[in-house]
Protein backbone atom coordinates (compact mmCIF):
# COMPACT_ATOMS: atom_id res chain seq x y z
CA UNK A 1 0.00 0.00 0.00
CA UNK A 2 1.16 3.49 -0.79
CA UNK A 3 2.80 5.21 2.19
CA UNK A 4 1.52 8.31 3.96
CA UNK A 5 3.38 11.42 2.85
CA UNK A 6 5.12 14.09 4.86
CA UNK A 7 4.59 17.30 2.89
CA UNK A 8 6.35 20.62 3.32
CA UNK A 9 4.19 23.54 2.29
CA UNK A 10 6.12 26.66 1.35
CA UNK A 11 4.30 29.95 0.92
CA UNK A 12 6.06 32.26 -1.51
CA UNK A 13 5.26 35.94 -1.46
CA UNK A 14 7.07 38.54 -3.56
CA UNK A 15 10.22 36.45 -3.78
CA UNK A 16 10.55 35.12 -0.24
CA UNK A 17 9.09 32.30 1.82
CA UNK A 18 6.73 33.54 4.55
CA UNK A 19 4.94 32.11 7.55
CA UNK A 20 1.19 32.30 7.85
CA UNK A 21 -1.31 32.64 10.69
CA UNK A 22 -5.00 32.55 9.77
CA UNK A 23 -3.95 33.29 6.17
CA UNK A 24 -2.17 36.47 7.26
CA UNK A 25 1.49 36.41 6.39
CA UNK A 26 3.79 37.06 9.26
CA UNK A 27 7.52 36.37 9.37
CA UNK A 28 9.73 36.20 6.36
CA UNK A 29 11.51 32.85 6.51
CA UNK A 30 13.96 33.29 3.70
CA UNK A 31 15.16 32.13 0.34
CA UNK A 32 13.12 29.43 -1.44
CA UNK A 33 16.19 27.75 -2.97
CA UNK A 34 17.85 27.23 0.39
CA UNK A 35 14.60 25.93 1.88
CA UNK A 36 14.10 23.43 -0.92
CA UNK A 37 17.68 22.20 -0.78
CA UNK A 38 17.29 21.50 2.91
CA UNK A 39 13.95 19.72 2.61
CA UNK A 40 15.23 17.71 -0.35
CA UNK A 41 17.99 16.41 1.91
CA UNK A 42 15.88 15.94 5.03
CA UNK A 43 13.50 13.11 4.21
CA UNK A 44 10.46 15.15 3.21
CA UNK A 45 8.22 13.26 0.75
CA UNK A 46 6.87 16.19 -1.24
CA UNK A 47 7.11 19.96 -1.44
CA UNK A 48 4.18 22.25 -2.16
CA UNK A 49 5.05 25.75 -3.33
CA UNK A 50 2.27 28.34 -3.42
CA UNK A 51 2.38 31.88 -4.76
CA UNK A 52 0.42 33.70 -2.05
CA UNK A 53 1.32 37.19 -3.27
CA UNK A 54 -1.76 39.41 -3.10
CA UNK A 55 -3.22 41.05 -6.18
CA UNK A 56 -2.66 38.61 -9.06
CA UNK A 57 0.57 37.06 -7.85
CA UNK A 58 3.95 37.57 -9.46
CA UNK A 59 3.61 35.08 -12.32
CA UNK A 60 6.94 35.62 -14.08
CA UNK A 61 8.99 35.81 -10.93
CA UNK A 62 7.32 32.72 -9.46
CA UNK A 63 8.04 30.75 -12.64
CA UNK A 64 11.68 31.82 -12.65
CA UNK A 65 12.00 30.73 -9.02
CA UNK A 66 10.33 27.37 -9.76
CA UNK A 67 12.60 26.77 -12.73
CA UNK A 68 15.62 27.52 -10.57
CA UNK A 69 14.71 25.48 -7.48
CA UNK A 70 13.48 22.43 -9.40
CA UNK A 71 16.89 21.83 -10.98
CA UNK A 72 18.17 19.91 -7.99
CA UNK A 73 14.89 18.85 -6.46
CA UNK A 74 14.49 15.10 -6.83
CA UNK A 75 11.28 14.74 -4.94
CA UNK A 76 7.81 15.68 -6.11
CA UNK A 77 7.16 19.38 -6.39
CA UNK A 78 3.60 20.68 -6.44
CA UNK A 79 2.97 24.31 -7.38
CA UNK A 80 0.04 26.69 -7.43
CA UNK A 81 -1.40 30.06 -6.63
CA UNK A 82 -3.25 32.17 -9.22
CA UNK A 83 -3.83 29.23 -11.56
CA UNK A 84 -6.81 30.38 -13.61
CA UNK A 85 -6.20 28.86 -17.04
CA UNK A 86 -4.65 25.82 -18.72
CA UNK A 87 -1.77 27.90 -20.06
CA UNK A 88 -0.67 28.87 -16.55
CA UNK A 89 -0.81 25.23 -15.42
CA UNK A 90 1.27 24.21 -18.41
CA UNK A 91 3.87 26.88 -17.62
CA UNK A 92 4.16 25.61 -14.04
CA UNK A 93 4.66 22.05 -15.30
CA UNK A 94 7.21 23.11 -17.90
CA UNK A 95 9.16 24.95 -15.25
CA UNK A 96 9.51 22.06 -12.87
CA UNK A 97 6.19 21.38 -11.15
CA UNK A 98 4.91 17.80 -11.12
CA UNK A 99 1.40 18.70 -10.01
CA UNK A 100 -0.66 21.87 -10.08
CA UNK A 101 -2.76 23.29 -7.24
CA UNK A 102 -6.00 25.02 -8.21
CA UNK A 103 -8.24 26.88 -5.82
CA UNK A 104 -10.69 29.67 -6.71
CA UNK A 105 -11.33 28.94 -10.39
CA UNK A 106 -11.71 25.22 -9.66
CA UNK A 107 -14.43 26.12 -7.17
CA UNK A 108 -16.21 28.75 -9.27
CA UNK A 109 -16.01 26.65 -12.43
CA UNK A 110 -15.41 22.97 -11.59
CA UNK A 111 -15.28 22.16 -15.32
CA UNK A 112 -11.85 23.82 -15.26
CA UNK A 113 -10.59 20.89 -13.18
CA UNK A 114 -11.82 18.55 -15.92
CA UNK A 115 -10.09 20.60 -18.57
CA UNK A 116 -6.80 20.26 -16.69
CA UNK A 117 -7.35 16.54 -16.07
CA UNK A 118 -8.04 15.91 -19.76
CA UNK A 119 -4.81 17.56 -20.73
CA UNK A 120 -2.43 16.50 -17.95
CA UNK A 121 -4.20 13.58 -16.25
CA UNK A 122 -6.13 13.67 -12.96
CA UNK A 123 -3.00 12.72 -10.99
CA UNK A 124 -1.62 16.15 -11.89
CA UNK A 125 -4.56 18.19 -10.56
CA UNK A 126 -4.76 19.12 -6.88
CA UNK A 127 -7.94 20.91 -5.82
CA UNK A 128 -7.21 23.21 -2.91
CA UNK A 129 -10.11 23.72 -0.52
CA UNK A 130 -9.79 26.32 2.23
CA UNK A 131 -12.32 26.02 5.02
CA UNK A 132 -13.48 28.57 7.58
CA UNK A 133 -15.25 27.54 10.79
CA UNK A 134 -14.47 25.12 13.58
CA UNK A 135 -17.20 22.49 13.44
CA UNK A 136 -19.64 20.92 11.01
CA UNK A 137 -22.26 23.53 11.76
CA UNK A 138 -20.00 26.41 10.77
CA UNK A 139 -17.64 24.93 8.16
CA UNK A 140 -17.77 26.68 4.82
CA UNK A 141 -15.41 26.90 1.88
CA UNK A 142 -13.75 30.28 1.36
CA UNK A 143 -12.05 31.25 -1.92
CA UNK A 144 -10.00 34.19 -3.18
CA UNK A 145 -7.20 33.50 -0.67
CA UNK A 146 -9.76 32.84 2.04
CA UNK A 147 -11.40 36.24 1.74
CA UNK A 148 -14.65 35.25 0.01
CA UNK A 149 -16.90 32.91 2.02
CA UNK A 150 -19.06 30.76 -0.26
CA UNK A 151 -21.58 29.15 2.09
CA UNK A 152 -20.71 25.75 0.54
CA UNK A 153 -19.80 22.92 2.89
CA UNK A 154 -16.38 21.26 2.38
CA UNK A 155 -17.80 17.78 1.70
CA UNK A 156 -19.88 19.01 -1.25
CA UNK A 157 -16.93 20.98 -2.58
CA UNK A 158 -14.55 18.01 -2.29
CA UNK A 159 -16.98 15.58 -3.94
CA UNK A 160 -17.67 18.02 -6.74
CA UNK A 161 -13.94 18.56 -7.34
CA UNK A 162 -13.32 14.80 -7.47
CA UNK A 163 -16.22 14.25 -9.88
CA UNK A 164 -14.89 16.91 -12.21
CA UNK A 165 -11.40 15.45 -12.41
CA UNK A 166 -9.29 16.52 -9.44
CA UNK A 167 -6.83 13.80 -8.45
CA UNK A 168 -6.19 15.05 -4.96
CA UNK A 169 -7.59 17.45 -2.35
CA UNK A 170 -5.40 19.89 -0.43
CA UNK A 171 -7.61 20.56 2.60
CA UNK A 172 -6.73 23.60 4.70
CA UNK A 173 -8.44 24.85 7.83
CA UNK A 174 -8.05 28.63 7.86
CA UNK A 175 -9.00 28.77 11.54
CA UNK A 176 -6.27 26.29 12.46
CA UNK A 177 -3.63 27.87 10.20
CA UNK A 178 -0.76 29.08 12.37
CA UNK A 179 -2.56 28.09 15.58
CA UNK A 180 -0.05 25.34 16.48
CA UNK A 181 -3.04 23.40 17.87
CA UNK A 182 -3.08 20.69 15.22
CA UNK A 183 -5.35 19.93 12.25
CA UNK A 184 -9.12 20.21 12.40
CA UNK A 185 -9.28 16.42 12.72
CA UNK A 186 -13.03 16.19 12.34
CA UNK A 187 -12.75 18.09 9.06
CA UNK A 188 -9.95 15.81 7.83
CA UNK A 189 -11.91 12.69 8.77
CA UNK A 190 -15.14 13.94 7.25
CA UNK A 191 -13.64 14.92 3.89
CA UNK A 192 -11.34 11.86 3.64
CA UNK A 193 -14.38 9.61 4.23
CA UNK A 194 -16.40 11.45 1.58
CA UNK A 195 -14.04 11.04 -1.41
CA UNK A 196 -11.99 8.24 -3.03
CA UNK A 197 -9.09 10.47 -4.04
CA UNK A 198 -6.16 11.25 -1.71
CA UNK A 199 -6.54 14.07 0.82
CA UNK A 200 -3.65 16.24 2.04
CA UNK A 201 -4.32 17.78 5.47
CA UNK A 202 -2.92 21.25 6.12
CA UNK A 203 -3.17 23.95 8.76
CA UNK A 204 -2.26 24.03 12.43
CA UNK A 205 0.64 21.66 13.04
CA UNK A 206 2.56 22.75 16.15
CA UNK A 207 3.92 19.42 17.29
CA UNK A 208 5.05 16.26 15.46
CA UNK A 209 2.22 14.43 17.23
CA UNK A 210 -0.26 16.46 15.17
CA UNK A 211 1.10 14.85 11.99
CA UNK A 212 0.35 11.40 13.41
CA UNK A 213 -3.12 12.60 14.44
CA UNK A 214 -3.77 13.71 10.84
CA UNK A 215 -2.73 10.31 9.50
CA UNK A 216 -4.91 8.55 12.07
CA UNK A 217 -7.84 10.75 11.01
CA UNK A 218 -7.51 9.40 7.45
CA UNK A 219 -5.29 11.90 5.65
CA UNK A 220 -3.14 10.40 2.88
CA UNK A 221 -0.58 13.13 3.31
CA UNK A 222 0.13 15.51 6.16
CA UNK A 223 1.41 18.98 5.36
CA UNK A 224 2.91 21.66 7.52
CA UNK A 225 4.74 24.91 6.92
CA UNK A 226 5.62 27.09 9.86
CA UNK A 227 6.89 24.29 12.11
CA UNK A 228 9.46 23.17 9.54
CA UNK A 229 11.18 26.54 9.39
CA UNK A 230 13.96 27.69 11.69
CA UNK A 231 14.76 24.18 12.92
CA UNK A 232 17.76 22.20 11.74
CA UNK A 233 16.76 18.93 10.06
CA UNK A 234 13.12 19.56 10.93
CA UNK A 235 11.53 17.20 8.41
CA UNK A 236 14.01 14.50 9.36
CA UNK A 237 12.94 14.83 13.00
CA UNK A 238 9.29 14.73 11.95
CA UNK A 239 9.87 11.60 9.85
CA UNK A 240 11.72 9.91 12.70
CA UNK A 241 8.81 10.74 15.02
CA UNK A 242 6.29 9.23 12.58
CA UNK A 243 8.34 6.06 12.09
CA UNK A 244 8.75 5.60 15.84
CA UNK A 245 5.02 6.20 16.31
CA UNK A 246 4.29 3.37 13.86
CA UNK A 247 2.84 5.52 11.05
CA UNK A 248 3.06 3.85 7.60
CA UNK A 249 5.47 6.34 6.03
CA UNK A 250 8.37 5.93 3.63
CA UNK A 251 11.39 4.70 5.61
CA UNK A 252 14.42 6.92 5.91
CA UNK B 1 24.30 11.47 -25.26
CA UNK B 2 20.89 10.55 -23.84
CA UNK B 3 17.84 11.88 -25.64
CA UNK B 4 14.61 12.80 -23.90
CA UNK B 5 11.61 12.72 -26.21
CA UNK B 6 9.99 16.14 -26.25
CA UNK B 7 6.36 16.16 -27.24
CA UNK B 8 5.21 19.43 -25.84
CA UNK B 9 3.49 19.00 -22.51
CA UNK B 10 4.20 18.18 -18.91
CA UNK B 11 7.30 18.08 -16.81
CA UNK B 12 10.05 16.92 -19.14
CA UNK B 13 12.64 19.13 -17.49
CA UNK B 14 12.71 16.98 -14.33
CA UNK B 15 13.86 13.99 -16.35
CA UNK B 16 16.55 16.08 -18.03
CA UNK B 17 17.72 17.47 -14.67
CA UNK B 18 17.93 14.02 -13.11
CA UNK B 19 19.84 12.52 -16.06
CA UNK B 20 22.39 15.31 -15.84
CA UNK B 21 22.64 14.83 -12.08
CA UNK B 22 23.64 11.17 -12.56
CA UNK B 23 26.32 12.19 -15.03
CA UNK B 24 24.69 11.87 -18.45
CA UNK B 25 24.78 14.54 -21.08
CA UNK B 26 21.16 14.81 -22.10
CA UNK B 27 19.10 16.83 -24.56
CA UNK B 28 15.52 17.11 -25.74
CA UNK B 29 14.67 15.28 -28.94
CA UNK B 30 11.77 16.67 -30.94
CA UNK B 31 12.39 14.98 -34.31
CA UNK B 32 13.20 11.46 -35.43
CA UNK B 33 16.33 12.63 -37.25
CA UNK B 34 17.86 13.76 -33.97
CA UNK B 35 17.67 10.26 -32.48
CA UNK B 36 20.73 9.02 -34.40
CA UNK B 37 23.34 10.54 -32.13
CA UNK B 38 21.75 9.17 -28.93
CA UNK B 39 23.02 6.19 -26.96
CA UNK B 40 19.66 5.86 -25.24
CA UNK B 41 16.23 7.48 -25.43
CA UNK B 42 13.91 8.26 -22.53
CA UNK B 43 10.20 8.52 -23.26
CA UNK B 44 8.79 10.68 -20.44
CA UNK B 45 5.18 10.61 -19.40
CA UNK B 46 2.89 13.47 -20.15
CA UNK B 47 -0.89 13.69 -20.02
CA UNK B 48 -3.45 11.19 -21.10
CA UNK B 49 -2.58 8.12 -23.21
CA UNK B 50 -4.60 9.09 -26.23
CA UNK B 51 -3.51 12.71 -26.50
CA UNK B 52 0.13 11.65 -26.01
CA UNK B 53 -0.14 9.02 -28.78
CA UNK B 54 -1.85 11.51 -31.09
CA UNK B 55 1.05 13.87 -30.58
CA UNK B 56 3.70 11.16 -31.09
CA UNK B 57 2.01 9.91 -34.27
CA UNK B 58 1.49 13.42 -35.67
CA UNK B 59 5.16 14.33 -35.25
CA UNK B 60 6.45 11.03 -36.62
CA UNK B 61 8.15 10.35 -33.30
CA UNK B 62 6.03 7.21 -32.80
CA UNK B 63 7.50 5.55 -35.91
CA UNK B 64 10.95 6.80 -34.97
CA UNK B 65 10.61 5.13 -31.57
CA UNK B 66 9.36 1.85 -33.07
CA UNK B 67 12.27 1.87 -35.49
CA UNK B 68 14.71 2.71 -32.70
CA UNK B 69 13.41 -0.14 -30.52
CA UNK B 70 13.43 -2.81 -33.20
CA UNK B 71 16.39 -1.87 -35.42
CA UNK B 72 18.69 0.35 -33.39
CA UNK B 73 18.44 -1.97 -30.44
CA UNK B 74 19.57 0.68 -28.00
CA UNK B 75 17.90 1.22 -24.60
CA UNK B 76 14.48 2.85 -24.57
CA UNK B 77 13.04 3.40 -21.10
CA UNK B 78 9.56 4.87 -20.72
CA UNK B 79 8.76 6.81 -17.57
CA UNK B 80 5.29 6.84 -15.97
CA UNK B 81 2.80 7.48 -18.80
CA UNK B 82 5.81 7.01 -21.11
CA UNK B 83 6.06 3.38 -19.96
CA UNK B 84 2.35 2.97 -20.62
CA UNK B 85 2.78 4.19 -24.21
CA UNK B 86 5.01 1.19 -24.91
CA UNK B 87 1.90 -1.00 -24.63
CA UNK B 88 -0.30 -2.18 -27.50
CA UNK B 89 -3.40 -0.36 -26.33
CA UNK B 90 -4.67 2.21 -23.83
CA UNK B 91 -8.10 3.45 -22.81
CA UNK B 92 -7.38 6.81 -21.18
CA UNK B 93 -9.11 9.54 -23.17
CA UNK B 94 -10.72 6.92 -25.46
CA UNK B 95 -9.45 3.53 -26.71
CA UNK B 96 -6.29 3.96 -28.74
CA UNK B 97 -3.29 2.02 -30.03
CA UNK B 98 0.03 2.54 -28.29
CA UNK B 99 3.55 2.04 -29.63
CA UNK B 100 2.95 -1.71 -29.54
CA UNK B 101 6.38 -2.61 -28.20
CA UNK B 102 4.98 -4.57 -25.23
CA UNK B 103 2.06 -6.95 -25.60
CA UNK B 104 0.08 -5.26 -22.85
CA UNK B 105 -2.87 -2.99 -22.24
CA UNK B 106 -3.20 0.06 -20.04
CA UNK B 107 -6.41 0.21 -18.03
CA UNK B 108 -7.81 2.21 -15.15
CA UNK B 109 -6.90 1.04 -11.65
CA UNK B 110 -10.02 -0.13 -9.83
CA UNK B 111 -10.08 1.35 -6.32
CA UNK B 112 -10.09 -1.34 -3.64
CA UNK B 113 -10.60 0.33 -0.24
CA UNK B 114 -8.64 1.60 1.56
CA UNK B 115 -6.52 2.18 -1.55
CA UNK B 116 -7.40 5.43 -3.29
CA UNK B 117 -7.12 6.27 -6.98
CA UNK B 118 -5.09 8.05 -8.29
CA UNK B 119 -2.26 6.06 -6.73
CA UNK B 120 -0.19 9.01 -5.50
CA UNK B 121 2.81 8.78 -3.22
CA UNK B 122 5.78 6.65 -2.27
CA UNK B 123 5.47 2.91 -2.51
CA UNK B 124 7.79 -0.06 -2.26
CA UNK B 125 8.88 -1.63 -5.52
CA UNK B 126 9.72 -5.31 -5.12
CA UNK B 127 12.28 -6.91 -7.39
CA UNK B 128 10.87 -9.71 -9.50
CA UNK B 129 14.00 -10.63 -11.38
CA UNK B 130 17.36 -9.28 -12.58
CA UNK B 131 17.25 -6.28 -14.87
CA UNK B 132 19.50 -3.52 -16.15
CA UNK B 133 17.32 -1.00 -14.32
CA UNK B 134 17.70 -2.82 -11.01
CA UNK B 135 21.44 -3.37 -11.11
CA UNK B 136 22.44 -4.87 -7.76
CA UNK B 137 19.52 -3.17 -5.95
CA UNK B 138 16.96 -5.48 -4.32
CA UNK B 139 14.09 -3.07 -3.70
CA UNK B 140 13.30 0.62 -3.93
CA UNK B 141 10.92 3.22 -2.55
CA UNK B 142 9.63 5.31 -5.40
CA UNK B 143 7.11 8.07 -6.10
CA UNK B 144 4.02 7.10 -8.08
CA UNK B 145 1.30 9.35 -9.53
CA UNK B 146 -1.12 7.53 -11.84
CA UNK B 147 -4.70 6.32 -12.30
CA UNK B 148 -3.98 3.81 -15.07
CA UNK B 149 -1.70 0.79 -15.01
CA UNK B 150 -0.17 -1.71 -17.43
CA UNK B 151 -1.66 -5.21 -17.52
CA UNK B 152 -0.59 -8.32 -19.39
CA UNK B 153 -3.35 -10.70 -20.50
CA UNK B 154 -0.89 -13.51 -21.19
CA UNK B 155 1.03 -14.80 -18.13
CA UNK B 156 4.01 -15.74 -20.31
CA UNK B 157 4.23 -12.16 -21.63
CA UNK B 158 3.90 -10.89 -18.11
CA UNK B 159 6.84 -12.90 -16.83
CA UNK B 160 8.85 -11.92 -19.91
CA UNK B 161 8.35 -8.21 -19.16
CA UNK B 162 7.68 -7.49 -15.51
CA UNK B 163 10.79 -6.97 -13.38
CA UNK B 164 9.27 -5.04 -10.47
CA UNK B 165 5.89 -4.78 -8.80
CA UNK B 166 4.24 -2.63 -6.18
CA UNK B 167 1.06 -3.08 -4.19
CA UNK B 168 -1.84 -0.68 -3.97
CA UNK B 169 -5.06 -2.57 -3.34
CA UNK B 170 -3.58 -5.33 -5.55
CA UNK B 171 -0.38 -5.85 -7.53
CA UNK B 172 0.60 -3.05 -9.91
CA UNK B 173 3.26 -3.42 -12.61
CA UNK B 174 5.98 -0.99 -11.54
CA UNK B 175 8.99 -1.83 -13.72
CA UNK B 176 9.29 -3.65 -17.04
CA UNK B 177 12.25 -4.71 -19.13
CA UNK B 178 12.65 -6.92 -22.16
CA UNK B 179 15.86 -6.51 -24.14
CA UNK B 180 16.35 -2.83 -24.84
CA UNK B 181 12.76 -1.80 -24.10
CA UNK B 182 12.14 -0.91 -20.45
CA UNK B 183 10.04 1.28 -18.24
CA UNK B 184 9.12 2.57 -14.82
CA UNK B 185 5.55 3.34 -13.80
CA UNK B 186 6.88 5.54 -10.99
CA UNK B 187 8.91 8.71 -11.42
CA UNK B 188 12.59 7.79 -10.95
CA UNK B 189 13.51 11.44 -11.49
CA UNK B 190 11.40 12.31 -8.44
CA UNK B 191 12.29 9.36 -6.22
CA UNK B 192 15.45 10.73 -4.64
CA UNK B 193 18.37 8.33 -4.23
CA UNK B 194 16.46 5.16 -5.13
CA UNK B 195 15.12 6.65 -8.35
CA UNK B 196 18.40 8.30 -9.29
CA UNK B 197 20.16 4.93 -8.86
CA UNK B 198 17.73 3.36 -11.33
CA UNK B 199 18.35 6.18 -13.82
CA UNK B 200 22.09 5.79 -13.33
CA UNK B 201 21.80 2.07 -14.14
CA UNK B 202 20.11 2.98 -17.40
CA UNK B 203 22.68 5.66 -18.30
CA UNK B 204 25.60 3.33 -17.64
CA UNK B 205 23.98 0.54 -19.62
CA UNK B 206 23.34 2.91 -22.53
CA UNK B 207 27.02 3.88 -22.64
CA UNK B 208 28.20 0.29 -23.03
CA UNK B 209 25.23 -1.06 -25.02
Amino acid sequence: MVRKRLVVSLLWRNGVIVQSVGFRHTNVVGDPKVAIEFFNAWDADEIVLLDVTRDAGRPERFLAMLHHVSKHCFLPLTAGGWVADVARAQLLLENGADKVVVNTRGFDEPAFLGELADKFGAQCVVASIDVRGQDRETWQVAVDRGRRPTGVDPVSAARRAAEHGAGEILLTSIDQDGSLKGYDLDLVRTVADAVDIPVIAFGGVGDWRHLKDGIDAGADAVAAGNIFHFTEQSTRAAKTYLIDAGAPVRPR
Amino acid sequence: MIGVIDYDAGNIRSVLNALEWVGASARLIGQTAEMDECRGLVLPGVGAFRSAMDELEATGLADGLREWASHRQRPLPGVCAGMQLLAARGEEGGACDGLGLANAEVIRITPVAPARVPHIGWNEVVRYRDAVLWGPRQQAFCYFAHSYAMTFGDPAERSRWVVGETDHGGAIVAMIEHGNVMGAQFHPEKSQKDGLAILRNFVEAAERW
